[in-house]
């Protein structure tokens, strides 16, 4: 029996109808996944979701109660023996022999496989020479999931399972594995992650799974799980704002349903408050808004300071809504730490999807 | 929408090179054998590093050296050497009798003690797991296991001999072999009954069991006290393991003979545990 690796975009991982019970209750229910070469799937979801036994279940560690899963067209656990050079896998628990020294850990993984990606190239790359002589039990989190990925990615598998690859990271270590994530893709390798983190799925996933009580409750793209809620979704509809806090939420309420009433023309310039103006604070600026752009009447806005400092204002953000708050900032002589806007993120599709109670 | 469609230029990847083939990338520097087709080493390679690996973790870790080790030697130089030990011999030096016994007990140390709770932390680590997705496997960690146990009895005996060699030790070279087959036959029966313990238990309860187990083998198990000087104990260590161990090791060294009873004792556990280690061996 041999593997051919599958060409860019062909099914690398198939999971249909995936049952799993541990003493009778059903952790993954009636599972479905595909997991495409050159692309990375992601399996977001809260915990205690099915995530992990479902990866488990493809890297031949459980035996399925039910369906079947395919990796690379072979069964993981009657196959296991064929399949195992090509698929590599960094476990949730790391893993890592805890007497070891980290630089024998991975030299020792590599020797599984005839031809291993250069030991050299995957220590550079993850900033393991540091730490290559640091027993592993010495050795902080983050380091320990550097080290967990170079021994996933050191066989040169054309499928990699990574569960939960940046928890515990600083965000250098995250933009490193980012990046070497992505790269594995463009050579055509398919990545399944798992992830309860929301922007690792967005930037990094070209496919996502939300996975909640053991079966898939929506897939897609990051912008078709964006969009699922309606074409307003995917616009801007938002503004954050961080500055002092205690700040007046009625004023800019006020302030911005005056924009969504007022008509869309104006001379630009001609009353735009100054910082500290008093002015400023009672009326809207007159923003540089082209007489083209048009506004739906009547549209509602909502202000919250949702946390101490933390401004969110919900409603149709055009940039006269935009320079609303700034003149709110300036009357009240606050100077904002960061002004954001966005529409809907995927936390927040997340959220809406599995609730809000903790778990 | 193509769900393999890729983000387009820097919308969701600002960190992204653009897109290119895999291999112009001036950034993607790989070995010259990077378009072999992934393969695993050869499995007696697999097995061979693996067994290197375990070993020098073994002899690396001091919790491990002592009792693989160190607490032999000393168990060895009291019984040949300490003055209030009273010791009835039956007409053999002190120390041609008690190198059979602490040659037996080595074996309970590195094969039972030192094995199960090695194995037990790397199974509560994952280590088990992940090397099982290796091409190592499940089989090739368990060979592997079972060579470096063997590699450290080595080093046992080696550091036992010598010492025993300094504080007098003559031994019937009739009896070498029979020795070395009892000893192989008690390393296997004792490795089964690690993986059995370190399979089933949680990591915390195998160290305080295997311990435990160490010390009442040594004291009442007819390991380095032959059972028939154990009083009433004396009929149930000759039905232990470690009391049909220490009896076939003691037969070869001072007799020179091959002796049958304690032999098939310790056949009848090894096969005993091994199927109960297949049967019951969890890898979570």
């Amino acid at each position: 029996m041999t593997v051919s690796p599958p060409a860019p975009g062909r099914p690398a991982v198939e999971v249909r109808g995936l049952v799993k019970r541990y003493g009778g209750r059903a952790v993954v229910e009636h599972l479905d996944l595909t997991a495409r070469a050159g692309a990375v799937t992601a399996v977001l979801g809260p915990n205690g979701a099915g995530k992990t036994t479902t990866v488990e279940c493809c890297e031949g560690l459980r035996t399925p109660d039910g369906g079947t899963v395919r990796v690379l067209g072979l069964d993981p656990a009657a196959d296991a023996t064929v399949l195992r050079p090509h698929v590599g896998v960094m476990l949730q628990d790391g893993g890592l022999p805890s007497g070891a020294r980290a630089g024998e850990v991975l030299r020792h993984v590599a020797a599984m496989y005839a031809t291993p990606r250069d030991v050299g190239e995957l220590t550079e790359r993850l900033g393991i020479g540091g730490f290559a002589r640091t027993s592993v039990r010495r050795l902080s989190g983050g380091q320990r999931q550097r080290l967990a990925l170079a021994c996933a990615l050191v066989g040169r598998g054309q499928v990699v399972f990574l569960d939960e690859p940046s928890a515990g990271m600083d965000p250098q270590s995250r933009r490193a594995v980012w990046d070497l994530v992505r790269e594995l893709r463009d050579d055509g390798v398919a990545v399944v992650l798992t992830t309860h983190l929301m922007d690792e799925a967005a930037d990094l996933a070209d496919h996502v799974h939300v996975v909640d009580h053991g079966h898939v409750i929506a897939a897609g793209t990051v912008p078709e799980l964006l969009a699922a809620d309606g074409p307003q979704a995917s616009t801007a509809s938002r503004v954050r704002v961080e500055a002092r806090p205690g700040l007046d939420t009625d004023d800019l309420e006020k302030a911005l349903h005056d924009t969504t009433r007022r008509p869309a023309a104006g001379p630009a310039g001609a009353s735009t408050g100054h910082p500290g103006a008093p002015a400023a604070s009672t009326g809207p600026p007159a923003a540089p808004v082209p007489a083209t752009a048009t506004r739906p009447a009547g549209a509602r806005w909502r202000v919250a300071e949702t946390e101490p400092g933390v401004y969110l204002a919900e409603g149709p953000v055009d940039p006269a809504a935009l320079a609303a708050v700034t003149a709110w900032l300036a009357g009240a002589g606050a100077l904002a730490r960061t002004i954001t806007t966005g529409g809907r993120t995927l936390e927040d599709v997340f959220l809406d999807l599995t609730g809000r109670q903790l778990r | 929408m193509n769900d393999t469609t890729r983000p387009a230029g820097g919308a969701r990847t600002p960190h992204a090179e653009p897109h290119a083939e895999p291999h112009d990338r001036p950034g993607s520097a790989r070995p010259a054998d990077a378009t072999a087709p992934p393969a695993a080493a050869s499995p007696s390679r697999r097995v061979l590093t693996q067994a290197a690996f375990e070993a020098r973790t073994l002899l690396r870790n001091g919790e491990q050296l002592l009792v693989s080790l160190i607490l032999p030697v000393l168990v060895l130089i009291g019984m040949a050497t300490a003055p209030f030990l009273g010791i009835a011999t039956g007409g053999t030096s002190r120390i041609d009798f008690a190198v059979p016994g602490v040659l037996a007990l080595a074996v309970v140390s590195s094969a039972f003690t030192s094995q199960a709770i090695a194995t037990a932390f790397d199974r509560r680590n994952g280590v088990l797991r992940l090397l099982a997705t290796t091409p190592l496997g499940r089989g090739g960690l368990l060979a592997g296991k079972a060579l470096a146990v063997l590699a450290v009895l080595v080093v046992q005996l080696a550091v036992l001999g010598a010492v025993a060699a300094v504080l007098g030790w003559s031994p019937d070279p009739a009896g070498l072999a029979p020795a070395g087959v009892a000893l192989l036959l008690g390393t296997a029966c004792f490795t089964a009954l690690a993986m059995l313990l370190a399979g089933t238990m949680r990591a915390e309860g195998v160290l305080a069991v295997a311990n435990l187990v160490w010390i009442l083998l040594v004291v009442g198990g007819g390991l380095v006290v032959p059972p028939d000087r154990l009083g009433p104990l004396g009929p149930l260590a000759a039905a232990l393991p470690s009391g049909a161990l220490g009896e076939a090791v003691r037969a070869a060294l001072l007799d020179g003979a091959l002796t049958g009873g304690p032999l098939l004792v310790l056949t009848a556990w090894t096969v005993g545990a091994a199927l109960a280690a297949a049967r019951w061996f969890r890898w979570h």
